[in-house]
């Protein structure tokens, strides 16, 4: 069993960045509102796509390609073409969430791989064998839900192949379930690809200290000094009965190397890493750091003990300085 | 030709909160008298919770049966554990057909039964809603998120039979998580809740810091802390397509919503007022139109 590490690319220079430092494969999107982390400057044309398949693929890495959007009736041309594209291009594999894509995709070109989107939100084996029948999907990556002893479970269960996320942003609800976005915003990830989305923020200056509000509502309050956080609308402190927290969640971000042997040990395929809207210093930093730890493990296996600097070096580059295990470790529910 | 207007039903939607069993036994009770349609049964939201155990489930279905109503056995959204899987197995076997699935799992264990598609299963277009009648959906509860023009466009295209049924009442179901939030206020770890959401029969609210009633913590689920009330749009939703109303039970004044809604329904003419909501948040409907789901049409 070895770890497959799996890279985000926003850009051609990101994946580029997560090539040379040792992913085995990347994921991209392609430009406009077909792919989650639709992000202003993200995301690839069809000559960038061809360049960067070509680019990895000589360096033995591949290429995913994420449509991970559920399409409208209105959309659902541009998300087709889009899957059209990705075949014309050579991908390795396609991601998908939508069930109606699948289908189409699975019906033009049998022989592409299908991966399921984290957006599809299947967190047991029963979800997975739905798509696994239907339309032969190979791979399924893991919502953020399940501790690793439920992760162990669900691969006794399923033929189709494991990848849970390892490092980044932490989603603290199941994906693909969560509106919260669209609700305070009118932009959700299943719809737009986006979430808590830039131009809905406002900051402002004001006695009580700097707010970050979310299409007016407010997120959070920073007294002076104290470190401002993006405001993702689920990381912001609000009121509870009279008390004041971080009610969801705190801003942190999600690193998951304390349980990488057991992840290992129980069959998990690939070890993800989110952040398409990361600059390439940032992609070839963690890129470069999973590399190392996941090479590592693979060696040591069960015996394996993350090293203190590596850990450290990890928490530098993370949301907050701080990390979670988030969900694997039971005591996070 | 003017087709003649359908009659729209009324549906009482699952119970989304942790009710003393008396609370509940007493809320089906006046269910069984009250002019709606169809009351969903069971459980969506935690699997520790137990509103009422089996034996009071199978008479509460019986009382409402007798007094006419089409009874739909609701399962769990967020489904992880073993356990859950038997839970929801053993509620699709039981049901003969009338089982609301909430995620891909229901589907895949009740293949090829008729089956209610429930708001929690990602439906955003017509290829998958296709796919999904060919599994036997007979009905669909469409996502919250989902603007009436696309309701209406699916609508149209719709397979031959299939109803379409819109969360027309009630605090939006909006997220769900391993994490339980109420658990988490009180500093409870899941694993020893304490069962302490049986405090709070319509959830907590939670506020922005300047005072704004924004979410409500429900266990693993968040939902809106406004209520999304579409009773002024009923005539909307009619020519959208829509076939029912789902309203989501709470612990105040829902005898007053019900009728309400069936004034509307019904379009007797009669300008019933809305009762003003008893819950902070007031009122939303911006999902309808494609806006923030906070929203609230002038």
């Amino acid at each position: 069993m070895t770890l497959e590490l799996v890279c985000p690319a926003g850009t051609l220079p990101a994946l580029r960045a997560a090539v040379d430092n040792g992913a085995d494969a990347v994921y991209l999107g392609f430009r406009g509102a077909t792919n989650a982390r639709n992000f202003p400057g993200l995301n690839f044309s069809e000559s960038e796509a061809a360049a960067g398949v070509a680019y990895a693929h000589e360096r033995g890495s591949r290429v995913f390609v994420a449509l991970n959007v559920y399409p409208s009736p209105t959309t659902w041309e541009a998300a087709t073409n889009t899957i059209d594209r990705a075949a014309r291009l050579g991908v390795d594999a396609l991601i998908l969430a939508d069930p109606g894509l699948m289908r189409f995709a699975a019906d033009r070109y049998p022989n592409l791989r299908l991966h399921l989107s984290v957006q599809s939100s299947a967190t047991n084996w029963r979800a997975i064998e739905f798509y696994r029948q239907e339309f032969g999907v190979q791979r399924a990556v893991l919502p953020r839900v399940l501790s690793a002893t439920q992760v162990a479970r669900l691969i006794k269960r399923t033929s189709v192949e494991i990848e849970v996320f390892g490092f980044g942003s932490l989603c603290v609800m199941a994906e693909g379930r969560c509106a919260l976005s669209s609700f305070a915003t009118g932009h959700s990830p299943n719809t737009q690809g986006v979430c808590s989305p830039a131009h809905a923020v406002r900051w402002e200056e004001t006695p009580a200290g700097r707010q970050a509000r979310l299409n007016d509502i407010l997120i959070d309050r920073y007294a002076p000094g104290e470190a401002a956080a993006y405001p993702t609308l689920c990381k912001g402190r609000f009121r509870v009965n009279d008390r004041v927290l971080h009610a969801l969640e705190e801003p942190t971000s999600l690193n998951a190397l304390d349980v990488l042997p057991a992840l290992a040990v129980s069959g998990v395929k690939a070890i993800k890493v989110e952040g398409r809207q990361r600059s390439p210093a940032y992609v070839a930093q963690v890129t470069r750091l999973l590399r190392r730890a996941l090479d590592l493990c693979n060696d040591a296996a069960a015996k394996w003990v993350p090293p203190v600097e590596l850990i450290g070096e990890l928490d530098a580059l993370a949301e907050g300085r701080t990390h979670t295990l988030g969900a694997y470790e039971r005591s996070w529910h | 030709m003017a087709l003649s207007a359908r009659p729209m039903k009324l549906a009482v939607g699952p119970l989304l909160y942790l009710w003393d069993r008396q609370t509940a036994l007493d809320f089906y009770a006046d269910m069984c008298d009250a002019p709606v349609d169809i009351v969903y049964l069971g459980e969506v939201v935690c699997s520790k919770r137990r509103v009422l155990q089996k034996d009071d489930w199978g008479l509460v279905a019986c009382a409402l049966e007798a007094a006419g109503k089409e009874v739909v056995w609701s399962t769990l959204a967020l489904i992880e554990a073993e356990s859950e899987l038997a839970t929801m197995a053993r509620i699709v076997d039981g049901s003969a057909g009338h089982f609301e699935a909430n995620d891909m799992a229901a589907v895949q264990h009740g293949a090829g039964s008729p089956f209610v598609a429930g708001p929690h299963l990602n439906v955003y277009n017509e290829a998958t809603l296709r796919l999904l009648v060919e599994q036997g959906a007979r009905r669909w509860v469409a996502p919250v998120e989902l603007p009436l023009a696309t309701i209406a466009t699916l609508g149209e295209t719709r397979p031959k039979g299939l109803e379409i049924e819109v969360f027309a009442y009630g605090r939006l179901p909006l997220a769900f998580s391993a994490r339980c939030f109420t658990a988490r206020s009180q500093d409870r770890p899941k694993d020893d809740c304490g069962f302490i959401c049986r405090e709070y029969p319509d959830g907590i609210t939670l506020y922005s810091r300047d005072d704004q009633p924004f979410l409500t913590l429900n266990g693993i689920q968040t939902q809106s802390a406004a209520v999304q009330n579409l009773c002024a749009r009923v005539g909307e939703l009619r020519a959208a397509g829509v076939d029912i109303l789902r309203l989501s039970p709470q612990s105040q004044d829902f005898a007053a919503v019900i009728r309400a809604f069936r004034d509307a329904v019904d379009a007797t003419g009669a300008a019933t007022p809305f009762p003003a909501s008893v819950l902070p948040g007031g009122y939303c409907d911006g999902y309808l139109r494609g806006a923030a789901g906070i929203e609230r049409a002038p």
